[in-house]
């Protein structure tokens, strides 16, 4: 589904990421750890196309198309779905409007009708209920006023009412509590299938308690040093990431 | 992302979709501005004596006056004696009788602006008066609104018609010594509405008053004045259009509205006088006197406007409110884009006791535009417990923009309450990635944005007229980021 073959990019003047090598098959969960600074949000920015990032070698195809001529928008309705880290406050703009335009624009693009109300209404009342979520969220405006976990919990609802081909996951448990934290991991589990994939950045293993993962990398100094199956996950947790540098580090 | 800058220039050119021209044959005066003139359009329009006299002396005071300078706004010197301060587009001597009678041109004018005039077509629940250039084209649904008892008729009417309601509250509330523009005005003008909501009548349909300036050199000089008896109700909306030329065009006009006791009149505008060009060039320099006199118990006025268009505007819709428990409000949104200036805001007069104001203003600046809001909050000694609740917001976009406000209170009563909050923000960048990650385009993605930060305006508006306000921002600013 997604070939990301020897990526380089910068951010300002900094390289960020050095010649970075993945591959996520499609139905798969791939979870990216590694240490503060190692580059895993530049990878997911890089990916979903946000401004401020300059790639200056590699290339990245995305069920066959490459991925980084698309906008933003193009690569949205093409199936891919950023969950942020920090979700962005739009005052004035209701939850569910911003959802309907962004439903409808993929419509669009594919040359499908756009959604009738009625048949909107159910699929976010089904999703809203998944995620736990009450009825007035909805009609509040995009993340105002929401508490950290309300903000998660609602990237997680978009995701569910979206229906992406691929969901890059950023840090969505940062400021969870526990509680939170099962409901945003119930959601995500809810929405795994043959025909989506996910790729999950954390700096915990304690998300994967929760989401089992087909594949775990190490993500440090703009490279994937080390890749290996939900174990290796744990063995972080119990070595910590100097483990790995050391393994991996270079002689001399 | 070399293919989105291409895409965003391509929006950059700004669309004014009202700029055409009627070619029709007109009655224009030569430009200039003297006494004559003056006599010749009260005579033109038939007029009694005392309004001749009232325009004369309007005019001898104007000439003492000289243009205020206190506004943030640069403008370029107006010659008032090159422009005509009458047009009128060619009919019989009487005028037309019924809509069969006027100029089908005139009809498809409004058409094309979206402003059917035949009852049957026109917006349910909407009465209409057609103003082009200095006079009245029709307006509909009179009779049906005389069997309310009211009164909704061109200016120039209601002076021949009811000169006394005419006599008795004329410049009562923006007396022609007010200011420059409004002295010009009440020397000069030439067509406007009448409105007269009698004692305890609810005004059974939405009353509103279409301008249009389409002869050039000319200035247009509208006079509206309002008056809602006792426990009366009333809805008005004001539009506003005019042709894309490359000199500037005057528009000076006077609003007064008179609300007594448990009165209540809810005013609104959507102003897409023509902007100008990207260099500037050209546009309505819209020169606006509007006053509210609230003049008894729980008397209400609502101000609601959204200001898009005009090269440059100077406007301050205020409130007196007088009577005890009185109300004033001010919704507004003004956007500039490209070179155009606004400076505007409001002025609320607190004089009687439990007097209440809010102020809600969103301004939205893009390209080099530059805009102030310039508010004044005046509690008098007899206001008490008077409170006063602003809240000005500014949102830039792009780089050269800029948004200026200028708040003045002065309380002169211990028990009043007034606060003010002010913020500016841009559109932030992130905001914009965030919408676009959900699959908006760019230009999607700044209307939702610019339309969640207008939303307390906008849901004053009536419903009809909400719809047009949001369309209208979005042309506004088509391809303002960048």
């Amino acid at each position: 589904m997604l070939n990301i073959d020897n990526l380089h990019a910068n951010a300002g003047d900094t390289e960020i990421l050095k010649g970075l090598n993945l591959s996520i098959g499609t139905g798969e969960v791939h979870a990216i750890m590694g240490p503060n600074g190692s580059g895993k949000s530049t990878l997911a920015h890089v990916l979903a196309g946000r401004d401020g990032y300059e790639v200056t070698g590699g290339t990245v195809t995305f069920l066959g198309t490459e991925l980084l001529d698309m906008l933003p928008e193009e690569r949205a309705w093409h199936g891919i779905f950023l969950g942020f880290q920090y979700p962005i406050e739009i005052p004035g703009v209701n939850n569910t409007y911003l959802l309907k335009a962004a439903l409808n624009a993929r419509q669009k693009f594919r040359g499908e009708p756009e959604i009738d109300a009625a048949q909107f209404l159910r699929v976010i009342k089904d999703k809203a209920r998944l995620m736990q979520m009450e009825q007035s969220f909805l009609n509040r405006s995009v993340n105002e006023g929401f508490s950290g976990g309300e903000k998660k919990r609602n990237e997680i609802f978009q995701m569910a009412v979206l229906e992406p081909r691929l969901a890059i996951l950023d840090e969505t448990d940062s400021g969870l509590d526990i509680d939170a934290l099962k409901i945003v991991a119930a959601g995500i589990n809810a929405l795994r299938s043959e025909d989506r994939s996910f790729l999950i950045v954390t700096h915990y293993q304690r998300l994967l308690d929760y989401i089992e993962p087909d594949f775990v990398h190490v993500l440090a100094g703009g490279r994937i040093i080390k890749s290996g199956d939900k174990s290796l996950a744990l063995e972080l947790e119990a070595k910590g990431y100097d483990w790995v540098l050391d393994e991996t580090a270079t002689p001399g | 992302m070399s293919a989105k800058n291409s895409e965003v220039k391509k929006l950059v050119d700004k669309k004014y979709r009202h700029g055409f021209v009627t070619d029709i044959g007109s009655d224009t005066i030569p430009p200039g501005l003297n006494e004559d003139v003056i006599r010749l359009i009260s005579h033109k329009k038939d007029e009694p004596q005392f309004m001749l006299d009232w325009r004369l002396k309007a005019y001898r005071y104007w000439e003492t006056l000289r243009e205020p300078d206190w506004a943030m706004l640069n403008i370029d010197p107006i010659d008032y004696q090159d422009i005509s301060y009458y047009s009128a587009p060619k009919q019989n001597d009487d005028g037309p009788k019924s809509l069969d009678e006027v100029d089908p041109k005139l009809l498809e004018t409004y058409e094309k602006l979206g402003i059917p005039l035949h009852e049957r077509a026109a917006l349910a629940g909407v009465a209409v008066d057609a103003v082009f250039d200095s006079v009245s084209v029709t307006t509909t649904f009179r009779e049906k609104l005389a069997d309310a008892g009211v009164i909704f008729c061109p200016f120039s009417d209601a002076v021949k018609d009811y000169p006394e309601l005419i006599e008795k509250y004329l410049g009562t509330v923006v007396p022609y010594r007010d200011n420059f523009f409004a002295a010009l005005n009440s020397a000069v003008f030439s067509d406007g509405s009448f409105v007269y909501i009698p004692k305890g009548v609810r005004c059974p349909m939405e009353l509103s008053t279409y301008f249009r300036i389409n002869e050039a050199k000319t200035g247009q000089f509208e006079r509206t004045l309002i008056i809602a008896d006792e426990g009366s109700h009333v809805s008005y909306l004001e539009g506003c259009t005019a042709p894309m030329r490359d000199e500037n065009q005057l528009h000076a006009a006077v609003v007064e509205l008179i609300i007594h006791k448990e009165a209540e009149i809810k005013y609104s505008t959507v102003q897409n006088w023509y902007p100008g060009d990207e260099e500037g060039r050209g546009g309505i320099y819209n020169f606006v006197t509007k006053r509210a006199d609230c003049r008894g118990t729980n008397s209400k006025v609502s101000w609601t406007q959204i200001e898009a268009g005009s090269a440059i505007t100077w406007k301050y819709p205020s409130c007196v409110l007088r009577g005890e428990n009185s109300v004033g409000e001010f919704y507004s949104v003004a956007v500039t884009n490209n070179m155009q200036q606004a400076d505007t805001g409001t002025k609320m007069l607190h004089i009687g006791a439990n007097s209440r104001s809010t102020i809600i203003s969103k301004g939205i600046s893009a390209g080099h535009a530059q805009q102030s809001y310039r508010g004044l909050v005046k509690i008098l000694p007899t206001a008490h417990n008077a409170r006063n609740h602003t809240q000005c917001d500014s949102l830039l976009m792009g780089k050269q923009s800029g948004a200026h406000t200028f708040p003045y209170m002065e309380i002169k009563n211990p028990t009043a309450i007034v606060e003010h909050e002010a913020t500016t923000s841009k559109i932030a960048d992130d905001q914009l990635f965030y919408c676009r990650q959900r699959g908006l385009s760019e230009e999607d993605a700044v209307n939702m944005i610019v339309n969640g930060f207008c939303k307390e305006v906008f849901r004053e508006l009536p419903m009809e007229f909400a719809v047009e306000a949001q369309a209208l921002l979005n042309v506004s600013l088509e391809g303002a980021v960048g």
